[in-house]
């Protein structure tokens, strides 16, 4: 019999109390559920698990066996991948005659509009752009977003080059400090991905930014926004910018202090198989790993934006997690940190990344990961 | 306790028939060894061990992935200069935020919930009736577990759904909903007003006893003479639990120094209101750095230290209640 822990909802406590389980060696959990961000950190915990897969990980996207492999080991199995999306109120857009924003100016313009006319229409409590804007983990991804999409890199490149402090990256942060307020509540500075879906999914909020699950869950019975609700990708950085989603994604894996070994590679085995990933696909919208999946014609009757998810994927950043290895969550809450000074008013942005690029050398002793 | 120490003192240097009664002190002084030593060795090895071990890794390079492959680095954690710049805690200005973010909700807090603990007693100690369910009733915050409190909080003070914000605009007291706990002006007194909330009955408590123990015929004398009730309070009833109040605002202080939970719940690793325990804990687990983390800890175990000799020395606070 499986047995199933809760844990919290931020990653960043999640990551937490993982490392303190297995950092003491604690054999009471055998499978971890990790994000795609963790495997450099976790893997000396972790089984190997080449020798049991069968041959298993060739089914899934490369990109993320790639990343799952640390020397050489196969350390976790992908469970469902993820990229942001922006969701919007189809109706809304309808009823203002206005289209999904291809570039954040558009987005900021369109929001501001429709905001104001439904304010005046008697909704107070209406918003424009809701996103993820506590110092967590989930800025990191948000403003990651905003720079990619301005082709401002993506912080640290893959050869460990700290690229952040740039005219472009600038720019994009410093686009967002106006919306909080505006046509964003202040407290999107404390939000995580739950209390925004909370704020759009009561119908107070035309804009979000937010991961696949939160399609299943708007269309669900109770949801106010059913039917009501679009998906796009986010917004380019500008004409010539792009548009960029931060790649997420979770991943299966056996600790090694676990007592039940095989039975836990077998559950790992099934769990991250066609036939749970196929009905997690339809029932909770997760983006499978396994390409097959795609074409299932159950899949995409139930998620009509999967079509689309397979360019988004394409298109995705990912975080600076393998080049800087263990050091990542520094690296991180450094970013997050230096982006939230900017939108809690502290500092302006070219202040708070010269000052970003100076700690992250400093903690890279010049870019040497 | 105090009443056999000074009965100690007082026949020690007792000049007549010393063999007996240092026989007798000495068989005492066993005895209270026999006493002491189970829960000596029981402190030894719940405080005293933890802290050795983390003033140890404060020396270290120790990782949380792997805690013995650590080496000696002498004081780099500390402070060390390297390429013409200062690495270490006490060269992180974000440790010094922290330490200035600490006092400052350790001093606010404290004075506050003294005042309003005085307040509070001084009306618990008149009779009126249901006294005794007021009574409880007032510890109730006190009995919430912190993180309960917190949470609950937190959604309380929720920008958009929060009851606090629903109640003052309705009250036509602010306009536009408040960020609590998202707006760095806000943040800190978000926090320190739950913290007032849920200790306040714990120093009511402790002064109310203190009231309970006065001697009545002071205040007969002062009824008498017909001293002014508030000249009666500052000049009877203040000096008379002055000692008392002293003790009650140690432990407080010393709880506020090391503010945790309440921290962390409501305003995660913000550096708006990030306390030293907060700073030390990322240090410790989100970054896995178990020596600069250690070395944290260390100096936050200094400056709470410091903070009680201080208060200690110039409060003169006595403890055997003299």
């Amino acid at each position: 019999m499986v047995e199933t822990i809760s844990t919290p909802n931020s990653p960043t406590e999640q990551l937490a109390l993982y490392q303190q389980m297995l950092a003491a060696k604690s054999p009471d959990i055998d499978v971890y559920q990790i994000d795609v961000v963790w495997a450099g950190i976790l893997a000396p915990h972790l089984v190997d698990l080449k020798a049991h897969s069968k041959g298993a990980e060739n089914n899934h996207f490369p990109s993320i066996i790639t990343n799952n492999t640390v020397d050489g080991k196969l350390i976790a199995l992908p469970w469902f991948t993820d990229a942001s999306l922006l969701y919007y109120r189809k109706d809304l857009l309808e009823k203002y005659g206005e289209k999904p924003p291809q570039t954040w100016a558009q987005l900021t313009a369109t929001a501001q509009k429709i905001q104001d006319a439904e304010r005046k229409a008697g909704n107070d409590k209406f918003w424009g752009y809701i996103w993820q804007g506590r110092a967590y983990e989930g800025l990191t991804c948000n403003a990651l977003e905003w720079v990619a999409s301005h082709n401002g890199g993506a912080v640290v490149e893959a050869d460990g080059k700290i690229t952040i402090n740039n005219p472009q990256a600038v720019k994009a942060i410093a686009q967002a400090k106006p919306w909080v307020s505006t046509i964003t509540p202040p407290g999107v500075l404390n939000y995580t991905e739950e209390e925004s879906r909370g704020v759009f999914q009561a119908g107070n909020a035309l804009f979000m930014r937010n991961w696949p699950y939160a399609w299943g869950l708007s269309q669900s019975a109770d949801s106010p926004v059913k039917a009501k609700v679009g998906t796009a990708p986010l917004p380019k950085g500008g004409e010539d910018g792009r548009h960029a989603a931060t790649l997420g994604g979770w991943q299966m894996s056996v600790s090694k202090y676990s007592a039940n070994q095989d039975a836990a590679i077998a559950l790992v085995l099934y769990l991250t198989g066609p036939e749970v990933q196929k009905q997690r696909a339809v029932e909770l919208s997760q983006l499978p790993t396994l390409v097959k999946l795609y074409d299932d014609p159950d899949v995409v009757k139930a998620n009509p934006f999967f079509a689309e998810m397979k360019d988004i994927l394409a298109s995705a950043v990912a975080r600076p997690a393998t080049v800087t290895g263990s050091k990542y969550n520094q690296v991180s809450s450094e970013f997050f940190n230096a982006v939230y000074a900017v939108l809690s008013g502290g500092k302006t942005a070219e202040q708070s990344l010269a000052d970003l690029e100076a700690s992250l050398k400093r903690m890279s002793r010049g870019g040497k990961w | 306790m105090a009443t056999a120490t000074a009965e100690l003192a007082e026949r020690a240097p007792d000049p007549a028939a010393p063999a007996q009664k240092s026989q007798l002190t000495r068989s005492r002084v066993r005895a209270a060894w026999l006493f002491l030593t189970p829960m000596l060795i029981l402190l030894a090895m719940v405080a005293g061990w933890p802290l050795l071990r983390t003033i140890w890794f404060s020396f270290t390079d120790a990782n949380l992935s792997d805690l013995s492959g650590a080496k000696f680095i002498g004081f780099e954690n500390y402070l060390a200069y390297n390429d013409g710049e200062w690495y270490g805690v006490l060269a992180d200005s974000e440790w010094w935020n922290a330490v200035w973010n600490t006092l400052k909700f350790s001093v606010i807090s404290v004075t506050l919930e003294t005042v309003l603990g005085l307040v509070v007693a001084l009306v618990l100690n008149a009779s009126f009736p249901g006294r005794s369910l007021v009574r409880a009733a007032v510890l109730i915050p006190w009995a919430i577990p912190t993180i309960v409190s917190a949470k609950m909080w937190g959604w309380m003070m929720h920008d958009q759904f929060g009851i606090l914000n629903h109640m003052l605009m309705s009250l036509g007291l602010i306009s536009s909903p408040l960020a609590w706990t998202a707006s760095p002006d806000l943040a800190l007194t978000a926090v320190i007003m739950v913290d007032v909330w849920k200790t306040t009955p714990f120093m009511a408590l402790l002064i109310l006893a203190a009231l309970q123990m006065l001697p009545t015929d002071c205040y007969e004398a002062a009824r008498v003479d017909g001293i002014h009730p508030v000249r009666v309070f500052f000049k009877v009833t203040l000096p008379l639990i002055k000692p008392a109040l002293m003790v009650a605002v140690i432990f407080r202080l010393l709880d506020a120094l090391r503010i945790f939970d309440l921290i962390y719940v409501l305003t995660s690793n913000s550096k708006d209101t990030m306390s030293m325990s907060v700073y030390a804990r990322q240090q410790l687990v989100d970054f896995q750095s178990v020596g600069y983390g250690s070395a944290a800890s260390t100096l936050l175990f200094l400056t709470v230290g410091l903070c009680v000799v201080l208060y200690i020395t110039f409060g003169r606070v006595r403890f055997d209640g003299r």
